[in-house]
């Protein structure tokens, strides 16, 4: 025993030289890049002496609404490297065919699936979805900020934490080539003895922490940080949906967890979970992953449906037709996805009852969603619909949800799944209403609550640049992925043999695959133009759209309290309610605002956590039993603080809604 | 239909507020917020309940239940538990009481007891993997030990923060933020137990079943 104990092995695990990837063009040229970009920024930010105001300001704060933005950072940036790993593929596919192998290996390619679907849905729209919740939800209740701020800068970090261990696989080491949810046996030791499926596992294991905390954070500052008079049926449809979809966080990431878990157990001690002897059962990974992967599909989709309520009914001038429907269609389906999850392996051999019971369940999701569609359709009906972005997105969305929820019916039959399951018609129905839904939603929601979040309102054109490019690439991209589906093309190919009807097909997608690059690209120009015109486009008022809900009532940017007086509500749209009373804010009678005080304990405890990751990826078990010891320390350590928050002097409220009360004169 | 201009739906207009004047707290959402973490901790050992539903009778030509369990060990380890949540039960009505001391007291009788418990888990733990059967013996004792194993994890966390707790108490007594504490590790020590029931009953007394 004893003389196994190597230093070396004790201190370094199995990293060594060879775990850098010199040997693919491909990977150094991305490293050289994101070497010089990398240096860049941070030879910027030490340069314009930001590093101290990023601390204070930005990274240990816990104020909702810049924890938010920095979600909405995590979100884009990830969407940067989730995307470029989508064009790689598409590029290999349109010429990969007969004698021309392209440029990606096997290895490679299958690597690059997994990171683009982990990404997409963990690290992209995950991030989005759950900065957009931060950020709005305690302005539309009328609350100061969440339950648990300090929780919700830790769950933050932890998130940040696993998208970083994911990019670090891409240069040290090399990630899961499994596809995005691991199946076993192919996910166990025996045929993944790397380290991709390790890097796998503890990234998602320690954003799942942040997830899951967060959602518990947002679901007890919904039902207990309600302004007066707000009760569940005056809550705007965005804190409705986002209620929902945190209740299916905190009743799925669990799952995640265990499974995962277990998949662990199997790796690191090798337990019989998932194996093919010793009695191991592998369609236990399968049901358990599915039982969480399903919810995961509404808990991305529901906020998305919220943003399209408040943005069509504020550009129609309208009431949102059919409230009460629509809280009950969002609450019919949060519990629907828990019936569902079978669909997506009918192929496994459950038998014709099973299937079909899980095929009908699927089917009736429609209903809801259905009715949801017909009440933005009759928002609109007669309303004066002004065709601003956010609108523009809510109606490509409108049209392009369509088409995905109906392929999607077509999957929920079983007979017909049988034929389509793996195929592309799959790969491009999700795309369809991930892409459709859940990131038009979020587009909308980031036009319409920019001007909120940043005091300018984003420049139009840009807007409606990106909004073109990325609807009918999107078009160009996906739709002939449902010829090639129907044609018989497995997912997760990188080579073809010859075959020039099918290959034109690829070349499309890759086409408007580029279209969508466009798309990114115009909104990121967006975003900079809009800085550089942001005087023109300022917005002194902080309604700049005519809004309904009480995030308008406040100045924008909002202040640090949000609210000087807690709102109290009357009625569903609370701010318009307000606006035809003439209420005029009060400009006197200040107190002083109990706040809680900035800490540093979430960014070092998640720093911690990805240092420990990393080491138990690496097998480099002294590193991982310290960094344990001291997260264990630092978290122990943090309890003893007691001296938690501070009062904002009424002088200084005064002061700031003084400034308000000018900037709001001005502007008349 | 359209719904353009408000109209009120009951009250006179004039005399709508809508603003507090006064300081407006919401009231701590904390045992709200720690009830849900424990009802997401509770799907977790869902979880692992459903895979030994699944795998707890695979064998794989190893030993089973039947041969390794010794129930009245696990039973007198059932009682240690238990006892453990009367005397934090104890020590929850000397809060009330107002009394530091004897909180304290009560907390450390419940900390030795989930020390017992501990200790004889890992006997029983040490035992079978001595026989031989250990976690990578069977699917059934993987099922076996990440149940169990996972159930005494939490219970040794549960005893390090109890330990943490009583040193809080010593520092600042019983102000609202550490009797807050006391009833999140309450609730967490009885949930513990809850599960426990749950082990005892579904693996071990199903488990010697023929």
């Amino acid at each position: 025993m004893l003389e196994q104990l190597d230093l070396t092995q004790l201190i370094f695990g199995r990293l060594s030289w060879d775990a850098i990837p010199l040997h693919d063009p491909v990977i150094v040229a991305t490293f050289v890049v994101v070497a010089i970009g990398g240096a860049a920024l941070l030879g910027a930010l030490t340069y314009y002496r930001v590093w101290g105001y990023l601390w204070k300001e930005w990274f240990t704060s816990i104020d909702h609404k810049k924890i938010g933005i920095m979600y909405m950072v995590l979100g884009l940036v990830m969407l940067l490297r989730g995307f470029a790993d989508a064009i790689m593929m598409r590029i290999q596919q349109a010429w990969a065919f007969g004698d021309a192998t392209g440029y990606l290996p096997p290895d490679h390619y299958d690597q690059i699936f997994t990171a683009h679907g982990v990404i997409m849905i963990f690290f992209v729209a995950m991030p989005l979805i759950t900065g957009i919740m931060n950020y709005i939800i305690p302005l539309q209740i009328g609350a100061r900020d969440v339950a648990f701020p300090f929780l919700n800068n830790f769950s933050f970090w932890m998130t940040a934490s696993g998208a970083a261990l994911v990019m670090a696989s891409l240069f040290i080491g090399e990630f899961a080539k499994t596809g995005w949810l691991a199946y076993p046996p192919l996910s166990g030791i025996m045929e993944s003895p790397g380290v991709g499926v390790d890097y796998y596992l503890w990234a998602l294991q320690i954003a799942g922490v942040g997830t899951l905390l967060s959602g518990i954070n947002l679901l007890v500052t919904i039902v207990k940080m309600r302004a007066p008079g707000m009760n569940l049926m005056k809550m705007p449809v965005f804190t409705w949906t986002s209620l929902c979809t945190n209740v299916l966080i905190v009743a799925a990431f669990p799952v995640l967890t265990a499974v995962l878990g277990m998949l662990l157990l199997d790796r690191y001690l090798g337990t019989a979970f998932f194996t093919n002897d010793l009695g191991g059962n592998v369609m236990m990974y399968i049901n358990l992953i599915w039982i969480w992967g399903h919810p995961e599909v509404y808990i991305l989709i529901l906020p998305a449906f919220g943003i399209f309520s408040e943005v069509v009914s504020t550009y129609s001038g309208k009431r949102l037709f059919g409230y009460a429907s629509m809280v009950y269609a969002t609450v019919v389906i949060t519990v629907l996805s828990y019936m569902v999850w079978l669909h997506h392996f009918f192929t496994m051999g459950s038998g014709a009852s099973v299937n079909s019971f899980f095929g009908i369940t699927t089917m009736i999701i429609s209903i809801p969603t259905g009715a949801k569609i017909f009440n933005w359709l009759f928002t609109m009906y007669r309303g004066r619909i002004r065709f601003e972005v956010p609108m523009l997105w809510t109606i490509g969305f409108i049209i392009t949800f369509v088409i995905g929820g109906m392929t999607g019916v077509l999957l929920a039959v079983p007979p017909a799944d049988f034929v389509l399951h793996n195929s592309l018609f799959l790969v491009a129905h999700f795309h369809n209403v991930i892409i459709g839904g859940v990131l038009f939603g979020l587009f909308a929601g980031i036009t319409y609550w920019y001007p909120k979040a940043f005091g300018y309102k984003l420049d139009p054109f840009w807007g409606k640049m990106s909004f073109w490019f990325w609807t009918i690439g999107f078009y160009f991209a996906f739709m002939p992925l449902y010829v090639l589906g129907l044609m018989g093309v497995t997912r997760r190919m990188s080579q073809f043999e010859e075959d020039a009807a099918m290959q034109f097909w690829f070349q499309v997608a890759a086409f408007g695959a580029f279209l969508i690059a466009l798309g990114i690209l115009f909104f990121i120009v967006q975003l900079v133009v809009s800085h550089r015109r942001r005087d023109q486009l300022r917005d002194t008022t902080g309604d700049p759209w005519d809004g309904r809900t009480l995030e308008w009532a406040t100045s924008s940017p909002p202040p640090q309290y949000n609210f000087a007086f807690t709102p109290r509500v009357h009625d569903l749209d609370a701010w318009w309610q307000m606006k035809q009373h003439k209420y005029r804010r009060p400009e006197q009678g200040f107190k002083a605002i109990h706040m809680p005080k900035n800490t540093a304990a979430g960014i070092i405890l998640a720093g911690i956590s990805t240092v420990l990751g990393f080491a138990l990826v690496w097998h480099m078990w002294l590193l991982a039993g310290v960094s344990f010891a001291a997260l264990l320390a630092v978290a122990i350590g943090h309890t003893f603080n007691y001296d938690r928050d501070y009062h904002i002097p009424a002088e200084e409220v005064e002061r700031v809604e003084a400034e308000r009360t000018r900037m709001l004169a001005s502007h008349v | 239909m359209s719904e353009t201009t408000y109209t009120p739906e009951s009250g006179d207009v004039e005399a709508l507020e809508f603003h507090v004047t006064e300081d407006h707290h919401p009231e701590t959402g904390t045992l709200l917020g720690f009830w849900l973490y424990l009802m997401s901790d509770c799907l977790i050992f869902a979880c692992l309940f459903a895979t030994y539903g699944v795998l707890g009778r695979s064998y794989a030509g190893g030993p089973t239940g039947a041969e390794l369990f010794d129930l009245p060990l696990v039973a007198i380890n059932t009682s240690f538990l238990l006892l453990s949540s009367i005397t934090y039960g104890f020590a929850m009505l000397e809060t009330q009481r107002k009394r530091v001391g004897a909180t304290i007291g009560w907390l450390a009788v419940t900390g030795l007891l989930g020390v017992a418990f501990l200790g004889l888990e890992l006997y029983e733990f040490a035992h079978l993997l001595n026989e031989g059967a250990g976690p990578q013996r069977s699917a059934f004792l993987t099922s076996f030990f990440a149940l169990v194993g996972t159930h005494g994890l939490h219970v040794l966390f549960g005893i390090i923060w109890l330990v943490v707790l009583v040193v809080q108490l010593r520092k600042h007594g019983l102000i609202v933020e550490n009797q807050r504490r006391l009833f999140c590790l309450s609730m967490f020590w009885h949930f513990l137990d809850v599960v426990w029931i749950g082990v005892f009953t579904f693996v071990y007394l199903m488990g010697v079943l023929p």
